[in-house]
């Protein structure tokens, strides 16, 4: 069985990180000033890290468990 | 209109955004792989074994309708109507989709049918289960052609691939992870894709407000544009409906979208019902759909806002163009509303970001088509091939049929996705007329749930005459001769197949003889021992947050706040 949740943190983590350098290092500043001068790159990848780092935090804390077998006979 | 598709929509998309688009389509294949190992059953490949938690299968259960013509659609409507799209959302899928959680669910899931067809035949018989079954294929089949086809022409847009390449590389992507890992794949990539569609549409949401001068200037804006101030307050919302009375226009959305058409969808339709079969236990089906109403409340937010920030701040969509547009004629420009989130984006996204939102809209896409393939493949196994063509065979047997068939419905939407893009209008109607047939099986639904003398007759000649007349009524408008502009007629056309439907059923089960009780215990309501009908509240079913009906009020009194707010 495998964790989704650490699936979801993994894509979450990588978009966040390339989307965190580009915005402090890469982004040339006419897209920023096209942007309302918000730098969106660096800060939607602070808020990406945050969601990644949530996922690994849940999925730490409640492990999966491996699932009992279920009461109701096979499945027809 | 071509000369603006091929020019100004072009995003600039470069080799970084590539990266992040591919990123996403290798773990959207992974998945699929991972997901393949824990099938070798066909309850595994149809309904993951019925094993899920409920926090999955509830994203996974608005995903599944997040698809094209939810994002592009809704974002098109708020560029043209503003807020009263969102009843879409608050009146059209919330009150819908807590009654499936509190009121069917047990029927549904306590009941051990594997799809909602097969719930039709054990209440029934065999004609309104193969109305039903054969009505849904079909329109499955249909509707992955048009999110096919979508998908392929938004490629088109952006990146400039030929459309049938963009159709037969998202077919051949769609199929692999189907094929392998079966529904576990489709829920758990809706999953992601939730999160993707997520992370594309909050920041432009948030860059467009700050472009526009914060809320307090879209409202100004849009105040002074053409559409004028009423496009901010979602009621009564006469723009959106076609009505000119007022009164006639809030009875309109509450019972023609809020109660026959929305019911219909979200209780009905196997794409969603599937979603909570696959849930591992009642408590977990029951909260699916409550789940899924937590971020349902706020996807107009990311929706439709932006969809009202292009209407005022594209160039090519604002002034003038929307003013033509809402008058029904061609804008300057050449746009559509359609067109609305992709010139937003090109507008306002850098690359990194632009990689993002990029892969978010063709997630959402995929995600659609996904979620037909995964219910039609269960319906045309269960339902049509295991239960009339080929019986008794071992089950291992039918797993191979599934596999099989989710190859093959990928071809016919292939297919299909070619006659889209050939007639488009012909696929619009199609689809609006698909839209009318959840209205009377709600009808033949509620009905046969909660009335036991209801007779199988009854359930399809109820279902047959209902369908019926909302292919008159669709008839009738397309031909003019009842004339509602607006989304008036699709609410007429939902109301008047709810309404025949009932009338037909009662009348037709006092004429013929009901089935006996023994064999309708489970399906309705009088006849389930209390203790059927209830979830455990032990072990992972533990606790007052996971407490379906204090979840499903938690939601009601948030939509009523932001109805008020809005």
């Amino acid at each position: 069985m495998f964790d989704i949740r650490l699936i979801v943190a993994l894509l979450m983590g990588v978009y966040g990180l390339v989307l965190t350098v580009l915005g402090i290092a890469f982004t040339p500043d006419e897209q920023i000033a096209r942007s309302a001068n918000v730098n969106i790159n660096l800060w939607a990848g602070i808020g990406m890290l945050a969601v990644a780092a949530a996922f690994i935090a849940w999925a730490r804390l409640r492990p999966l468990k491996v699932p009992p077998p279920p009461d109701d006979g096979p499945p027809q | 209109m071509s000369v603006l598709a091929e020019a100004d929509l072009r995003l600039d998309a470069n080799a970084v955004d590539y990266v992040l688009l591919g990123l996403y389509f290798v773990l959207v294949l992974g998945i699929g792989y991972l997901a393949r190992r824990q099938v070798s059953t066909s309850l595994d490949f149809f309904l993951s074994g019925r094993s899920l938690p409920a926090w999955v299968t509830g994203l996974a259960f608005i995903a599944a309708n997040l698809g094209a013509i939810e994002v592009m659609g809704m974002s098109a409507n708020g560029a043209q109507y503003g807020m009263p799209t969102a009843h879409y959302f608050w009146i059209g899928a919330i009150p819908a989709m807590l009654f499936l959680g509190i009121v069917m669910m047990p029927f549904y899931y306590g009941s051990k049918v594997r799809s909602v067809p097969e719930f039709m035949l054990r209440r029934f018989s065999q004609p309104a289960h193969l109305v039903n079954a054969i009505s849904f294929a079909t329109a499955q089949i249909l509707i992955a052609g048009i999110n096919l086809y979508l998908l392929a022409s938004v490629v088109n847009l952006l990146l400039g691939w030929p459309i049938w390449v963009s159709v037969i590389v998202a077919a051949a992507i769609v199929l692999a992870y189907t094929a392998l890992g079966g529904l576990s794949a489709a829920i758990f990539n809706e999953v992601l894709q939730f999160f993707v569609i997520v992370a594309a549409l909050l920041p432009l949401t948030i860059v467009g407000l700050y472009k526009v001068g914060g809320w307090q200037g879209l409202v100004d804006k849009v105040s002074a544009g053409p559409g004028g101030a009423e496009q901010l307050d979602s009621w009564p919302g006469n723009q959106l409906t076609g009505f000119g009375n007022d009164l006639l226009s809030v009875l309109g959305l509450v019972f023609g979208l809020g109660f026959v058409l929305s019911f219909g969808y979200w209780t009905t339709n196997f794409v969603e019902v599937q979603r909570a079969m696959a849930a591992r236990s009642m408590s977990a089906a029951r909260r699916t759909p409550i789940i899924g109403a937590f971020p349902k409340m706020l996807i107009p937010l990311i929706v439709i806002i932006p969809g009202m920030i292009a209407g005022v701040s594209v160039a090519e969509l604002a002034g003038e163009n929307k003013a033509a547009l809402l008058a029904g004629g061609e804008a300057p420009s050449g746009a559509t509303f359609n067109n609305a989130l992709l010139l937003l984006m090109r507008d306002l996204l850098p690359n990194g970001m632009l990689g993002i939102a990029i892969a978010g809209l063709l997630a959402s896409f995929m995600a659609g088509m996904a979620a037909n393939l995964s219910s039609f493949n269960t319906v045309f196994t269960y339902d049509i091939w295991q239960d009339y063509l080929v019986r008794d065979r071992p089950d291992g047997y039918y797993l191979g049929v599934g596999r099989v068939v989710t190859a093959g419905a990928t071809v016919l939407a292939i297919g299909t996705a070619f006659i889209a893009a050939s007639y488009t209008n012909l696929m619009d109607y199609l689809q609006q007329l698909f839209s009318f047939f959840n209205a009377p099986l709600f009808a033949t639904f509620i009905l046969g749930m909660f009335w036991r003398r209801m007779t199988p007759t009854a359930g399809w000649l109820g279902l047959v005459s209902g369908i019926t007349s909302a292919v008159v009524v669709f008839g009738l408008t397309q031909s003019g001769v009842i004339d509602l502009p607006g989304q008036g007629s699709a609410f007429v056309g939902a109301g008047a197949a709810f309404v025949v439907d009932v009338v037909v059923s009662v009348a037709v089960s006092y004429a013929t003889t009901p089935k006996p009780e023994a064999e309708l215990v489970g399906l309705v309501y009088s006849l389930t021992p209390k203790a059927d009908r209830r979830h455990t509240t032990t072990g992972a079913d533990a606790g007052w947050y996971r407490n379906p009906g204090l979840l499903a009020g938690i939601v009601l009194v948030v939509t009523i706040a932001l109805n008020l707010v809005f």
